[in-house]
């Protein structure tokens, strides 16, 4: 394999505590090396940045949902119309909903090289992997849904822990799946019946468990389990005005919970799209921000991380495992919905949305989002995501960076925006003069993110040892002053190296690289309960068979890897 | 007003999307500039002078040009899209996406349009001799977002389809409509004044539609509510009044519900 030498640039790297000095970066078979011999290829980083590969923690990128959202938005590729192959690019285009090429194209161009697609439901796994395995380049894995499955509700309530393990484990296997995801707990499935959970202690209809119970168990299940991953959870009451409350009341229920990994995550509980959980207010009229409460709470909260969800000002897609919040969501804005009810394990809903600068809720909810991630006082622990495509499109992360890192910029969006005083008035953006550095953006963006996700070992710095994913950005931090340049430079990597291979070079993007999908394979001891469970529920309730069900290596995935656990001991 | 007078020479063997044929794309432009300009022919980029000759030179801005294009259009895309001023004058029946997406200025067709004419169209005025054909004044395919503003006028017929989410902006048809009138429209006015067949205003929440002939089939969603005298395009008639789509959503404004109104001369 080739030897690369990145020289000259300007390195952050907060795995190391590198803050922009002065490096180089050498690279051989596919890490990161202390030195390589002069026959290295040799990139010319001079007044430029330098950081490892982008880890998104959450964004949905593939899959059933994300599929019927490019099905029923033909209109979205009029906002990015599609562009011809070119070079090794495939014919690609779609804007809040983009085709696996654009996802993957773009990711690059942002310096990404690893992607957590945020929400599998398990029966379609096999349609999820078979677009993550046609997505080039970016590496990913997938969290299977799990907080309004069957099994689970049963024996959380029970208190079978080991039966909830085991069939957590064979979930895992069976689905290629990464960890733990939950999505409104119980609420998705109280959907089913017409109802919600819209606080942590509303009861699920027949199954007579709480959210809390639901929280509680899966993150001690989690643990139980060794995941390199903690529980990803997006929370009852998403969206609504006041329901900073319930968000506390689910953060709570981490408390008192140890992490128990050998992959170096110190979190128990992942929040996802933090910003869409700390409203106050009691309606639309009296809407304000409670992002700074909520922020002050994961501040305190080392078991905690979250990732903010920040909305970006566009028209986009809202996608979710949370059936009921989608169709609230229609009755709100009066578009196209589209709902479905997952057997036995989930459900989720889709709807475009338009947020407008000129509403001041959409404004209020773009404060909310930077409002927090400037009060964070641990960027390891708080990332960047916009939950894409439910608050804004990936592709505005370097926008949402820009925002971040000038105070101007985001006067300038205040500014244009028509009921700016009301906007300012109901969060405390304007107050907040702080401007993130490059440093804390890549413990935003990977070096955090990674550890979260329990690769920190492997992903998210430049440490020797670790995967060569390096990400060269057109910006010089000792020169540059305009705001824009961030976004520009961010959105628009000058090189790409995954795993020891070039992807961008020169701003262009000359290989598809070699994606992995990544995997947990988690030994429990066995249970016949389980066994015996699965063999009714297939025979009694689910369309298909078991052996339609799972998703084998060589037919779904490309370059499978799998993160082997024993949690029998 | 300058005026610039594109002539179609060749037919092509597919189709020509033609979206610089517009004032706001050949203005400060001369003759030979605007020949250079690239056309879209399926998966090729070629010439406007490949296919065409072209007279004159345009004005300073859109505003100060006229565009003249002529011959046997119906191979040709996209005349007048995306326009905001000045003027097109199209003399030969044209294919889809006439005036489509456009803000402003005038077009007046002396022949026939083809399909999707002034999809999402915002402003300014278009004017049809002829025949208009299906989804006129419609939003692009998926989108809530139809003509907002404007007017058309189509003195001969119009196909199916026509203001599908339409928002605003009024349309006056002097001859008959096919099925689907306004569905899902929140708003805009649409006269006939010739026949309608069948489903007018599905679904839609506001809006006003004008049947001066008859209607084939009724909306079911559709309930009378009174007789009105009115004036509309220069005639004055009594109307009877129907309320719809009782089906769907409907706001309420100063306590009154409301509706999207048919209204049928009587």
């Amino acid at each position: 394999m080739t030897e690369i030498l990145i020289k000259n640039g300007f390195v952050f790297d907060p795995v190391q505590g590198i803050n922009g000095d002065k490096k180089d970066i050498a690279i051989k078979d596919g890490v990161i090396v202390e030195s390589v011999s002069s026959a290295a290829k040799v990139i010319d980083a001079s007044g430029m940045t330098v950081m490892a590969g982008g880890v998104d923690i959450h964004s949905h990128v593939a899959g059933a949902k994300v599929n019927v959202g490019r099905n029923f938005r033909p209109e979205d590729k009029l906002q990015a119309v599609y562009e011809p192959a070119r070079g090794v690019r495939h014919m690609a285009g779609g804007n809040s909903v983009p085709t696996v090429f654009k996802t993957a194209y773009k990711y690059a161009d942002m310096g990404y090289t690893t992607v957590m697609e945020a929400a599998m439901p398990p029966l379609y796994a096999r349609h999820t992997h078979e677009e993550m395995r046609d997505t080039p380049i970016i590496d990913q894995a997938a969290l299977p849904l799990f907080g309004n499955n069957w099994f689970i509700l049963e024996y959380l309530k029970n208190g079978e822990m080991d039966n909830a393990t085991a069939y957590i484990s064979w979930l895992l296997r069976s689905t290629k799946g990464y960890g733990i995801k939950c999505v409104n707990p119980g609420g998705t499935e109280a959907w089913a019946w017409g109802l919600n959970c819209m606080t942590i202690n509303d009861p699920v209809p027949y199954f007579e468990i709480t959210p809390k119970e639901i929280v509680a168990g899966l993150i001690a299940a989690n643990e139980a389990l060794h995941l390199p991953h903690s529980l990803h959870l997006h929370g009852n009451n998403l969206g609504n005005p006041g329901n900073y409350q319930t968000t506390l009341d689910t953060l709570k229920i981490a408390e008192g919970f140890k992490p128990n990994n050998t992959f170096g995550r110190d979190q128990v509980l992942h929040h996802t799209h933090i910003q869409f959980h700390s409203y106050g207010g009691t309606t639309w009229a009296d809407f304000e921000s409670k992002g700074a409460e909520v922020m002050d709470y994961i501040n305190k909260n080392p078991q905690l991380t979250c990732d903010i969800g920040f909305v970006t000002l566009d028209e986009t897609t809202t996608m979710t495992g949370d059936g009921p919040f989608e169709y609230h969501l229609t009755a709100l804005n009066h578009l196209k919905w589209a709902n479905t009810d997952v057997e036995v394990e989930c459900g989720s809903g889709i709807v475009p949305y338009v947020y407008s600068k000129d509403i001041y809720v959409c404004g209020v909810q773009w404060s909310i989002g930077l409002e927090m991630a400037l009060l964070a006082k641990d960027h390891m622990r708080c990332y960047l995501t916009t939950d894409h495509p439910n608050a804004g499109p990936f592709t505005r992360y370097p926008r949402v960076m820009k925002w971040l890192m000038s105070e101007k910029a985001r006067d300038e969006v205040f500014a244009s925006m028509k009921s700016e005083d009301k906007v300012r008035d109901r969060s405390t953006l304007g107050g907040i003069d702080r401007e993130l550095t490059l440093y804390e953006i890549a413990m935003m963006t990977r070096a955090g993110t990674a550890k979260a996700l329990g690769f920190g070992g492997k992903l998210g710095g430049l440490v020797p040892g670790m995967q060569a994913d390096v990400a060269v950005y057109p910006y010089n931090p000792e020169t540059e002053s305009d705001p824009e340049q961030i976004e520009w430079a961010f959105s628009n990597a000058k090189y790409l190296i995954k795993s020891g291979e070039v992807i961008i070079n020169d701003s262009e993007i000359v290989s598809n690289g070699n994606k992995q999908t990544y995997w947990v394979d988690v030994k429990t001891k066995a249970s016949t309960q389980v066994e015996h469970d699965l063999s009714e529920m297939f025979r009694k309730y689910y369309t298909v068979s078991e052996r339609n069900y799972e998703v084998e290596e060589k037919s779904f995935m490309k370059n499978p890897n799998v993160i082997a656990i024993d949690a029998t001991l | 007003m300058n005026t610039v007078t594109i002539t179609i020479t060749k037919q092509p063997e597919l189709f020509i999307e033609a979206e610089c044929f517009t004032p706001d794309a050949i203005a400060g432009k001369t003759a030979e500039q605007i020949a250079e300009l690239p056309v879209h022919i399926g998966r090729t980029t070629e010439k406007v002078g490949d296919y065409f000759t072209v007279e004159g030179n345009a004005g300073e801005t859109a505003a100060d040009t006229k565009l003249v294009v002529a011959g046997d259009l119906t191979r040709v895309k996209y005349i007048g899209s995306k326009m905001s001023a000045g003027e097109v004058v199209i003399n030969g029946d044209a294919d889809m996406y006439v005036g489509a997406w456009m803000t402003g200025g005038k077009i007046t067709a002396n022949g026939s349009i083809g399909h999707f004419a002034a999809t999402s169209m915002a402003g300014g005025e278009i004017v049809v001799n002829g025949n208009a054909g299906n989804y006129l004044a419609a939003s692009y395919r998926g989108d809530w977002r139809g003509m907002s503003g404007g007017k058309i006028t189509v003195n001969g017929n119009v196909g199916s389809d026509c203001g599908t989410f339409m928002l605003g902006g009024e349309i006056i048809v002097g001859g008959n409509i096919d099925v689907h009138v306004m569905t899902h429209a929140d708003g805009g006015r649409i006269v006939i004044l010739g026949n309608a067949k069948s489903r007018l205003g599905g679904q839609a929440s506001r809006g006003e539609m004008y049947v001066f002939g008859t209607v084939d089939v009724m909306m079911p969603g559709y309930a009378y509510a009174r007789d009105e005298e009115l004036e509309v395009c220069g005639t004055k008639a009594v109307f009877a009044v129907y309320h719809g789509d009782l089906g769907e959503r409907h706001p309420t404004r100063k306590g009154e519900t409301v509706y999207a109104k048919l209204y049928l001369k009587k």
